[in-house]
């Protein structure tokens, strides 16, 4: 991973992965500077397929009613509940793409954006973070490895108050995790190195 | 570690000049706070510097130079501003550049390695964080950073990583207070430095605030105290204020304004949210009532609301008594329950008459009509279950004569309802939340036959499960220790086990018609403790709900600050890497969390299996528990 050369736009390259369940994902990364290093990974979009089974049932589980009912205040019904639950599933469930931004001796920033264009940060600072670790994990029939952030524990030294998972609406698989992990040792140490000699 | 310099956007575009900040060393990071313009004088510059670092206790210094210039860079500019960092020396020296009209910037962080100062310089890698100063300055980090006391002559304030940036920023509020319209030594820009904000209307209700409170205060502490004098603290009148929700609401909200309208500042931030979330929530509840009591007196109201609730619309006196059929020949116990047992009672017979189904009725079915047809449909074969036919008509004429009592009681005060509604009707301008408890007495006033019944039945209940399990001990040969809290063995004598047979069989088959009648009245007091229930969580919510707290997180989502998040700005290679930093406001749930009033606390007492098991072994049951009271 060469840095840029003189007079060069920040490095940026797009490489395809898959998730757990098989879906397509793209991993997005830029390289700012030695210091700093964005991943952005991209969920498979919103299938048109899916869409139109979930609104053909519920109308003609309406329209079932509504002919045991004579009472056409429930196909209206029906429509405004299609329509509000798309809403409400673009806004707040359906996630679009989700960010990570590590930023030597300031910290990690982690963004979930939804399909609807809503964001949702946290950031967490570099003197909370004692490591970024693949951690398995054992989700319904499957193991699974996921990424996450080791927070110190301010009373223990060397005790772990926290554990963040990153990428959880994506999940990628393992060897997505590691190109993302590997980015992240190097400035990790770098960031231990001069740390120590300040 | 690489060198952070936080700069305030509005110096983004101002003249070249000194920067002025704190430098943070445990985090490597320079905080700047305005750019001193030239011409100055280096010594005032310094006065101005330590009269600031006195007031805020912030360790105010000049931190670098900062050059906005054109395309070509003037060389003798380069010198002059090399030269002022011999003058003013900092470790490490910045040097921010920018040309004008243009996003591209430099910076250099030079640092002496040695005491001689022709000793070579290293550069530090510098990283430029830009930040909204004012909206720094306004907000508030939640959780709150623990800070360090402030002891005297410290002139530094040290809080863990971002939070020192706003704790700088937000203390630094001296050095903000000259603008450029000030005849001052020294030039600054800042983000104030194109004008004071000020508010005339803010300004006008400060003014007006400190008279207001005053006359206020004096009023409340008249009230308060003339609600301790002795004559309410006698026994009768103690156990009403103790029983009714009114009362505890009234003290509620007079503690609130009292809190509002006293003279003592704020101490935090988190006092002044209290104290107007208070405000506010006492305004909206006035403003409420208001309402309440405009719709209701318009279009008669009142009178509706009597008839509702008092159900002698065709029993009395001032209506004509329709003729009436005469009451069927009475038959003796023990066979089908009719209308016509109730004409057996001797007591009842006359006065049942006016309740005979054929009168005419205005509106509805009332209450209490509706109960006695119930207790009609209990005496009967409820359910298809047949009873024992004595004891069913023993309960039922026994809880229809309560009935009749009461309804007489009613029948005396039917015609001050009317006058007595109106009065409390006046009490809602105190607020929505006092009419809503108003309401929650009334309904337990008008059903306390209901209670009555409940604990009745609830007793008579009791006491036959008591019976059944000794009794049933005793069938099997065992008994209750008292002292050893078990079940022994115990060796009976035979008209000991003969009798308590007998009695065993008697209640296991007087049990369904108990256990019937229970059911029903308990089912009832638990509709009513429901309603009671919804009154006072709705009384709750507006009593708790923060809701100047709310607007602030919806009006100026930047004074509660969850976070921060930052963003990349364009970046050229060979430039420093240029962050934008914003604010990350308080989720809507964790600001209700964190700045939730505190109520009268109306909660549930019991869990779902504590309370199944005291309905099930008879014990009375008080789901709704207030601040030590017990509610009726």
């Amino acid at each position: 991973m060469a840095g840029p050369g003189a007079g060069e736009p920040a490095m940026e390259d797009e490489r395809s992965f898959s998730d757990i369940c098989g879906g397509r994902l793209a991993l997005h990364r830029r390289y700012y500077s030695p210091s700093c290093l964005e991943f952005c990974l991209s969920c498979p979009r919103i299938s048109l397929r899916s869409l139109t089974a979930v609104t053909c049932t519920v109308w003609l589980a309406a329209y079932g009613l509504f002919t045991l009912c004579e009472n056409s205040m429930i196909l209206s019904a029906a429509i405004f509940i299609t329509l509000l639950g798309l809403l409400g599933y673009l806004h707040f469930v359906k996630i679009d793409h989700e960010t990570l931004l590590i930023i030597d001796s300031l910290g990690i920033q982690m963004t979930s954006s939804y399909a609807s264009g809503k964001e949702s940060t946290t950031f967490i600072e570099m003197g909370k973070v004692k490591d970024v670790i693949i951690n398995e994990a054992i989700y319904m029939q499957k193991v699974i490895y996921y990424l996450c952030i080791l927070l110190k524990d301010p009373v223990e030294p060397h005790g772990i108050s926290q554990v963040v998972p990153l990428f959880q609406s994506a999940k990628p698989r393992l060897d997505c995790l590691i190109e993302v992990y590997r980015s992240c040792q190097e400035i990790l140490a770098h960031q231990k190195a001069t740390s120590t000699n300040p | 570690m690489v060198l952070k310099a936080f700069f305030p956007t509005c110096c983004a575009s101002a003249d070249s000049g000194l920067l002025v900040g704190r430098w943070v060393p445990e985090q490597s990071s320079a905080v700047v706070l305005a750019v001193v313009h030239f011409p100055f004088i280096p010594v005032q510059v310094k006065e101005l510097l330590a009269q600031v670092q006195q007031a805020s206790r912030v360790g105010v210094a000049v931190l670098g130079t900062w050059c906005h210039r054109r395309q070509e860079p003037e060389e003798s500019l380069g010198h002059f501003l090399e030269g002022l960092g011999t003058l003013f020396s900092h470790e490490p020296w910045l040097q921010l550049c920018r040309e004008r009209g243009s996003k591209s910037w430099s910076c250099k962080a030079t640092r002496r390695q040695g005491p001689a100062p022709l000793a070579p310089a290293c550069e530090d890698q510098v990283m430029l964080i830009f930040y909204d100063q004012r909206k720094v300055l306004l907000s508030q980090l939640h959780p709150p950073a623990a800070l360090p006391e402030r002891q005297a002559g410290d002139a530094t304030a040290s809080a863990g990583g971002l939070a020192a940036v706003f704790d700088t920023v937000a203390r630094s509020d001296v050095l903000f207070q000259s603008d450029r319209f000030d005849e001052g030594p020294v030039r600054l820009t800042h983000w104030q430095s194109e004008g004071m904000e000020a508010s005339i209307l803010v300004e006008l209700a400060k003014r007006a605030a400190g008279p207001v409170c005053l006359l206020l205060a004096c009023l409340l502490s008249l009230v308060s105290a003339a609600s301790a004098c002795r004559v309410f603290r006698l026994w009768p009148l103690s156990f009403i204020w103790s029983k009714l929700s009114t009362c505890e609401q009234l003290r509620h909200r007079l503690d609130q304004l009292t809190l509002v309208v006293s003279a003592h500042r704020a101490e935090g931030p988190a006092q002044l949210m209290r104290k107007a979330n208070a405000l506010v929530s006492v305004l909206l509840d006035m403003a409420l009532g208001l309402l309440l009591l405009s719709w209701l007196h318009r279009k008669d109201r009142f009178a509706q609301l009597a008839e509702a609730l008092v159900p002698v619309a065709d029993g009395s006196p001032q209506h004509p008594s329709p003729p009436l059929p005469t009451p069927p020949h009475p038959r003796p116990l023990g066979l089908a329950a009719s209308h016509s047992d109730l004409a057996a009672c001797p007591v009842t017979g006359g006065h049942w008459a006016c309740w005979w189904p054929g009168a005419p009725r205005r509106g509805s079915q009332t209450g209490h009509r509706e109960l006695q047809h119930l207790l009609q449909w209990l005496m009967g074969a409820p359910a298809g279950l047949k009873m024992n036919r004595a004891l069913d008509q023993v309960l039922g004429r026994f809880f229809l004569y309560h009935i009749h009592l009461w309804i007489s009681y009613i029948h005396l005060m039917s015609p001050f309802i009317e006058h007595i509604l109106w009065h409390l009707g006046l009490s809602a301008c105190l607020g929505l939340t006092v009419a809503l408890s108003i309401l929650s007495d009334i309904i337990s006033l008008l059903t306390f036959h209901i209670y009555c019944f409940y604990v009745y039945g609830a007793r008579l209940y009791c006491l036959k499960i008591h019976g059944l399990s000794s009794l049933w001990r005793l069938f099997r040969g065992k008994k209750w220790n008292v002292l050893r809290q078990r079940v022994d063995s115990c060796s009976y004598d035979l008209d000991q086990l003969f009798i308590g047979t007998l009695l065993f069989t008697i209640l296991i088959f007087l049990l369904p018609t108990t256990a019937l009648y229970y059911l029903v009245f308990t089912l009832l007091r638990l509709l009513v403790v429901t309603v009671q229930g919804l009154v006072h969580l709705l009384v709750d919510l507006i009593n708790s709900l923060p809701l100047y707290s709310l607007g602030l997180r919806l009006c100026r989502p930047y004074r509660l600050a969850a976070g921060v998040k930052f963003r990349v700005l364009e970046h050229e290679a060979g430039r420093p890497l240029r962050l934008l930093m914003q604010i990350n406001p308080l989720p809507f749930s964790h600001v209700v969390r964190t700045y939730r009033l505190p109520s009268c606390g109306c909660h549930p007492k019991h869990s779902w299996g504590s309370l199944c098991r005291k309905l099930f072994f008879g014990e009375l049951i008080y789901p709704w528990r207030q601040r030590g009271d017990k509610q009726d």
